[in-house]
C-alpha cells in the first residue's frame, strides 16, 4: 500500500514492444488512477493482451516505462515478485493448476509467496469462495468445475494475494455464453468495492456499464479514451466508430 | 459387429484363448526335443534342480535388490538435477545446460558394461585415500551415472510438455521460479511421465545383472554357479523368472497410480 493518496494506481508512458518483426504496442500512454475501472476494448491483435502482460511483467518491455503505486517496475534490478504480489492477473484460458483442489489453488501464493500461515490461507480461501458462491467446491479438482467456475477461481485465486491491482484480460471470452454472466457478476462485485482494475473485453454491453473509463486500441495506441457512454455513443475517431460498427454487425452489443 | 451384445463378445474372446494356448503348449511338449532325455524340458524347466538353486539365487538377488533400490533413489535426484538444470532460462546458464547436454550424450552413449568395468575395475585400482574400494560401491555409482542420463530425458519432457501459461499463472501469483517449477510444473510433469519413467526403472532393475562382471556374487553369478554345478540351465530359467515376477507389481502399481489420478482430477467418481 501507498501512502501519498494522490498518486495514481499506474502510470504508463511511451510503452512499445515488438515480438519480431511485429510491433503490438507503439508507444502507449494511459494513467489510471486508484478505484478506477478501465475496459480496453479493440479488435483482436490490437494489443490489448500485451498491455495487461507487459504490466504484470510477463512480457519485458521495448521502451517506455510503467510506475505502479510511484514504483517504476520497469527499472533494472526491480524485484519482480514483490511487483506481482501487488498486482493480479487473470487469463482468457484460467489456467488453474489441474494438479491441485481448488482450495489449494486458492491458497499456494499466500502460503508460499507471503509466508501465511497454512490455516490461516485457508480460512481466508474459504471466506472467498463462500463470498462468491463456490463454498462447496473447495475439495474439488479443477477439470470437475464448469468453465464459468474455473474461471471464478482463477479470480479469487488472484485475489487471494490481496492485491492493490488487478488485470482482467479478456476472462469471458473462452466460456460458453450461458456462463459468462457469473463471471461478469464477480467482476461487478469488484468494481463495486473499490477495485481498481484493468479490462480487456470483447463484452461491450459490460464495457459500458462498469467502466469509469473505456480505451479504445488500435494497431498498437490508444486511439481513442474516454467515458463509456461518448466511446460507444458518440466516438470521436473514425476508427472507433468503424470498430463498433463490425460490433453491432456481429450482433454483440 | 452390432452394439449391446457384451457377454457374447468376452465368452468368444475367452473361448478363442484357450483354445489358442492349448493348441500351442501341446504343439510344444509334443515335440520331438521337449521331453527326450537332454531336452528342453530336462535342460530349463528340471524341477529338482529349481528347487535346490531357488534360494540360493534369491540369496544372490538380495544383493541386485539392495543395488538397483539404492541405485533408484540416486537417480531419481540426479536425473532430476540435470533435466532442471538443463531447463534453466537466460545466457548465464549456458555452462550449466551445456553441461547437463553433454552429460546425456556421454552416458547414453558409452555401453553401461563399460562404464561398470571402468568405475568398478578402475577406481577401486587407483587405491586413492578416502575413495572407497568397494565394487559394489562403484556398481552402485556406474548404474546411478548411467541411468540418470536416460531418466533425465524423461523428466525433460515432461517438463517441457506442461503448457507455459501454468508457469506464467504461478509466476503471475508472485511465486519465484523455482517455487513454480517446484509446486506448479514438477508435480504435473512427473505424473505424465511415470510410465516411461517405470520403463527405465525396470531397465536399471535388469542391468544390475551387469554386476556380475566385477565378480560380485549377485543373482546371476550365483545362477551362473549353480548352472556349473549342475550342467544344467534352469537355474537361468529360475532367474528370468525372478525378474519377471519384480516387475510384475511394479507395472500394475503405476497402472493403478495413474488411474487414481485420473479419477481425482476427471469429472465422474465420488466427489
Amino acid at each position: 500500500m501507498n501512502t501519498s493518496r494522490e498518486q495514481p494506481a499506474i502510470v504508463i508512458e511511451g510503452l512499445t514492444k515488438s515480438f519480431g518483426d511485429l510491433q503490438v504496442l507503439r508507444g502507449v500512454d494511459l494513467e489510471v488512477a486508484d478505484h478506477e475501472v478501465i475496459c480496453l476494448i479493440g479488435a483482436s491483435g490490437s494489443g490489448k493482451s500485451t498491455l495487461l502482460r507487459c504490466v504484470n511483467l510477463i512480457e519485458p518491455i521495448d521502451a517506455g516505462r510503467i510506475v505502479v503505486e510511484g514504483d517504476e517496475i520497469t527499472a533494472q534490478g526491480i524485484d519482480v515478485n514483490a511487483i506481482r504480489r501487488r498486482i493480479g492477473i487473470v487469463f482468457q484460458s484460467f489456467n488453474l493448476f489441474p494438479h491441485m483442489s481448488v482450495l489449494r489453488n486458492i491458497t499456494l501464493a499466500p502460503t508460499k509467496v507471503v509466508g501465511t500461515s497454512a490455516s490461516q490461507a485457508e480460512v481466508e480461501a474459504r471466506e472467498l469462495l463462500d463470498r462468491f458462491g463456490l463454498a462447496d467446491k473447495a475439495e474439488e479438482y479443477p477439470d470437475r468445475l464448469s468453465g464459468g467456475q474455473q474461471q471464478r477461481v482463477a479470480i479469487m485465486r488472484a485475489l487471494a494475494m490481496k492485491p492493490d491491482i488487478m488485470l482482467l484480460d479478456e476472462v469471458t471470452s473462452a466460456l460458453d455464453p450461458e456462463l459468462v454472466a457469473e463471471v461478469l457478476d464477480v467482476i461487478r462485485e469488484l468494481a463495486a468495492a473499490g477495485m481498481t482494475m484493468l479490462i480487456a473485453t470483447h463484452e461491450m454491453g459490460f464495457a459500458r456499464d462498469i467502466a469509469t473509463r473505456v480505451c479504445f486500441l488500435d494497431d498498437g495506441v490508444i486511439a481513442e479514451q474516454g467515458p463509456p457512454e461518448q466511446i460507444f455513443e458518440d466516438p470521436q475517431q473514425e476508427r472507433t466508430g468503424q470498430f463498433l460498427a463490425r460490433i453491432v454487425a456481429a450482433g454483440r452489443m | 459387429m452390432g452394439g449391446g451384445d457384451g457377454s457374447r463378445s468376452v465368452w468368444v474372446a475367452i473361448a478363442s484363448t484357450v483354445i489358442f494356448f492349448a493348441v500351442v503348449i501341446l504343439a510344444v511338449v509334443n515335440s520331438p526335443g521337449w521331453s527326450s532325455p537332454g531336452g528342453v524340458k530336462e535342460q530349463f524347466f528340471n524341477r529338482e534342480i529349481f528347487e535346490e538353486s531357488l534360494p540360493k539365487i534369491l540369496d544372490g538377488f538380495w544383493l541386485n535388490v539392495r543395488i538397483f533400490l539404492i541405485a533408484e533413489v540416486l537417480v531419481l535426484v540426479l536425473a532430476l538435477v540435470l533435466a532442471v538444470m538443463r531447463s534453466l532460462p537466460g545466457p548465464v546458464f549456458a555452462p550449466l545446460r551445456l553441461l547437463a547436454v553433454s552429460y546425456s550424450i556421454l552416458f547414453r552413449g558409452v555401453p553401461t558394461i563399460l562404464v561398470i568395468f571402468i568405475l568398478g575395475f578402475g577406481m577401486p585400482a587407483l587405491e586413492l585415500q578416502g575413495v572407497p574400494n568397494s565394487d559394489v560401491f562403484w556398481a552402485i555409482i556406474a548404474l546411478t551415472l548411467v541411468y540418470s542420463a536416460y531418466v533425465a530425458e524423461v523428466y525433460r519432457a515432461g517438463i517441457e510438455s506442461i503448457h507455459p501459461s501454468q508457469t506464467a499463472a504461478a509466476r503471475s501469483l508472485g511465486l519465484g521460479r523455482g517455487q513454480a517449477m517446484r509446486y506448479v510444473v514438477l508435480p504435473q510433469a512427473i505424473k505424465r511421465v511415470l510410465p516411461p519413467l517405470l520403463n527405465d526403472f525396470i531397465g536399471l532393475q535388469k542391468d544390475s545383472a551387469l554386476v556380475a562382471v566385477l565378480g560380485v556374487t549377485e543373482g546371476l553369478r550365483q545362477a551362473q554357479i549353480t548352472q556349473a554345478t549342475f550342467f544344467n540351465f534352469t537355474p537361468y530359467v529360475s532367474l528370468a523368472l525372478v525378474y519377471v515376477m519384480i516387475t510384475i507389481p511394479q507395472v500394475l502399481f503405476v497402472d493403478w497410480l495413474i488411474k487414481r489420478d485420473q479419477r481425482r482430477q476427471q469429472a465422474g467418481g465420488a466427489a
